[in-house]
């Protein structure tokens, strides 16, 4: 299911295509680790994806390499059109700057800096004009319903608050595809439901956002679910069943953690 | 990245350290600063022999009695009174290149006016003998044509004569003693001050050549005419090596001395002194120099190693600006920038504490010191470029970092 009208998507091409997209970590060596096996995923502008896996399905992986954080071993991925293996570090860079905005599960905010800075920080890397960045940045806190903390660094707010001002960072740039990474594994239960609720509302104004989560629950807040599993990935909710074996689910398994 | 964001950026960082970039600063401060004193220091001793040199007169010879080697119990050179009036005469005839002659004698008496006396050495001078030492009068008309023709005891004393015996009062046709002869003072010099030697240039007392023969020298064997110097001032100074190889060349054929025989007199070239010690000058500011050199290179390992540690705290940071679209270029630009306001902030402080340095050495010290502005122009480009040389393997490698691993790293 997808928002976009069907003329436009003939006109456009999706926004993450990839085809038999493949990591090994040290290949050849006895500590050869298949992270993703030959993994075939579309996603067209304006869906909301979960994909969901255990810690050390490589969901992880998955999302490094959608976000051009991290170089397939093979298979093709294409962002936006564009063969991300073509590119070289400074064009990932701008690819990045351009069409990708990061939502972390530790916030990864600059303590130093208050919110308003924080936020604005991507827009130097994109020349934005210098009057114009403090005003955009203040719309984007005020987006996530943070208009009175622009002061406020990230050690004086709430975990939930922190989360809303890397949101607003992620999108300040205004990238078409927003990847989270298991954006509510740092907060509690109720502040988690509103940065879910943020999603929702930013779904509804035509994000594409493509959520990484272990939590079933949490990923059925998405269109559209995916499921890794030992590197291989199933698409539709009836994997989660079958997924949820009982280290699947573990609430105490560290979220996120990598291959 | 605009450079105004990469500096905004850069100085933010540096703020939030302020305390390590200064003390890592500290490093270049200190070099920069020891430069500019060093240099100062070493290029006011040049200015200062240059000063003696233009005071000695650079296109003089010097023409001594005696042989210019002669070792042993011959003595000193001027000591064996070889040389004649008709030597000087000669030279004024027939060395076009020559301007100024005037040949001499010198001894010491002692002189005494009214309650003051004053030992001191005379000499026993001709006309040119002002034009080529750049004397000039303070007062008094000097000694005239008439003076030497008629061996007037006529007497013309320094500033530091006229102050030891005078003080006070006016020098000027007063009598005084030198030795048991009665002189009239007819010129007072004009203040030298202390010679690039540290002698006092000022302590003198000339009296014509004829007068110092008959009244001052005394019977002390000398021939006739004799005379222990001739001082010789050659018009132009590119001329003075061909003037002092013809002036050789007429005295060895006028004092008959054989190809190969010894000469019985030597010439000096004011200027073979001065090169010897602008050579050690040279030597001493090369020196210095390289002392300030390495205390750059000191203070830009500082740097570099201070800015590893940066990259390596900071380096969720640059996983994160790498995250949010920061290419290597801008990473390495940031960083890069951070060296080097570190090592210019210390080129701007250490030339300041420089420029104090060496005004304070001139002021307390007794070494002659010359503040040359390209000198802090050039320590502060130097700065920059410690900055920019130490800074880069950090920067390069903070560029390189792998944004996956950048953003995990625990710390």
């Amino acid at each position: 299911m997808s928002a976009v009208p069907a003329a436009a998507r003939r006109t456009r091409p999706p926004l993450i295509r990839t085809e038999g997209l493949t990591k090994v970590y040290h290949p050849g060596s006895e500590a050869e680790v298949v992270a993703l096996d030959r993994c075939d995923l579309t996603i067209e502008h304006g869906e909301f994806v979960s994909i969901m896996g255990a810690s050390g399905s490589g969901k992880s992986t998955l999302m490094n390499i959608l976000g051009c954080l991290d170089r397939p071993s093979g298979g093709r991925c294409e962002i936006d059109g564009v063969d991300v293996a073509t590119l070289d570090a400074e064009e990932t860079a701008r690819l990045r700057l351009e069409k990708i905005g990061f939502v972390f599960q530790g916030f990864n905010l600059l303590s130093r800096m208050d919110a308003l800075h924080n936020v604005m920080m991507p827009l130097a890397y994109a020349n934005a004009p210098l009057a114009e960045r403090a005003d955009r940045a203040r719309a984007a806190l005020e987006a996530v319903g943070l208009g009175g903390r622009t002061q406020h660094k990230p050690g004086e707010m709430s975990g939930g608050q922190q989360q809303r001002v890397s949101i607003a960072r992620a999108l300040i740039n205004n990238p078409p595809l927003l990847l989270a990474d298991e954006p509510t594994g740092a907060l509690d239960s109720k502040t988690g439901a509103e940065v879910l609720a943020l999603f929702d509302d930013l779904r509804s104004k035509g994000h594409t956002i493509v959520l990484i989560t272990h939590d079933p629950e949490i990923a059925r807040h998405a269109g559209r679910i995916c499921v890794m599993k030992d590197g291989v990935l199933h698409e539709g909710e009836h994997h989660l069943d079958a997924h949820a074996a009982p280290h699947g689910l573990d609430p105490h398994a560290p979220p996120g953690a990598g291959p | 990245m605009t450079p105004s964001d990469i500096l905004r950026t850069s100085v933010f960082a540096l703020r939030g350290n302020w305390m390590r970039s200064t003390l890592t600063s500290l490093g270049v401060i200190i070099g920069i600063a020891a430069v500019i004193v060093m240099v100062s220091v070493g290029q006011g001793t040049q200015a200062e022999i240059d000063k003696m040199v233009s005071g000695l007169g650079s296109n003089r010879l010097d023409i001594s009695g005696g042989a210019p080697n002669q070792g042993g119990v011959r003595g000193a050179g001027g000591s064996n009174a070889t040389l004649t009036d008709a030597d000087a005469k000669a030279i004024r005839e027939q060395v076009p290149e020559v301007q100024y002659v005037a040949a001499g004698n010198r001894g010491n008496a002692q002189l005494v006016y009214a309650e003051n006396n004053w030992s001191t050495s005379w000499q026993g001078v001709q006309p040119d003998f002002f034009d080529i030492n750049g004397w000039k009068l303070a007062s008094g008309d000097g000694l005239v044509p008439g003076d030497y023709s008629s061996a007037a005891k006529s007497v013309v004393i320094g500033e530091t004569v006229r102050r030891e015996l005078f003080a006070d009062e006016d020098a000027l046709g007063q009598s005084v003693r030198i030795g048991k002869v009665p002189f009239k003072v007819v010129g007072v010099l004009a203040e030298k001050g202390q010679g690039g030697f540290g002698q006092d240039q000022d302590d003198v007392v000339m009296v014509p050549l004829e007068t110092a023969r008959r009244r001052l020298s005394g019977a002390n064997g000398a021939p006739p005419g004799s005379v222990r110097q001739i001082a010789v001032g050659v018009t132009r100074a590119e001329d003075l090596p061909v003037a002092q190889e013809e002036i050789e060349a007429l005295l060895r054929e006028r004092h008959r001395i054989q190809p190969g025989g010894e000469d019985d007199f030597s010439v000096r070239n004011i200027s073979e002194i001065v090169a010897t010690r602008t050579a050690t000058t040279r030597i001493m500011s090369l020196l210095l120099g390289a002392v300030a050199g390495i205390s750059l290179i000191v203070g830009g390992i500082g740097i570099m190693n201070i800015m590893l540690v940066s990259v390596t705290e900071r380096i969720r940071e640059i996983g994160l600006r790498m995250a949010v679209g920061a290419g290597p270029r801008d990473i390495q630009r940031q960083f890069l920038t951070e060296a080097m306001l570190i090592s210019f902030g210390g080129g701007v402080i250490g030339s300041l504490i420089g420029i104090a340095g060496a005004f304070a050495v001139a002021k307390f010290g007794s070494l002659p010191v010359a503040l040359d502005w390209h000198v802090v122009a050039l320590a502060a480009g130097c700065s920059v470029a410690t900055g920019l040389f130490f800074g880069f393997y950090p920067a390069h490698k903070a560029s390189q970092l792998d944004p996956i691993e950048a953003l995990r790293h625990q710390g």
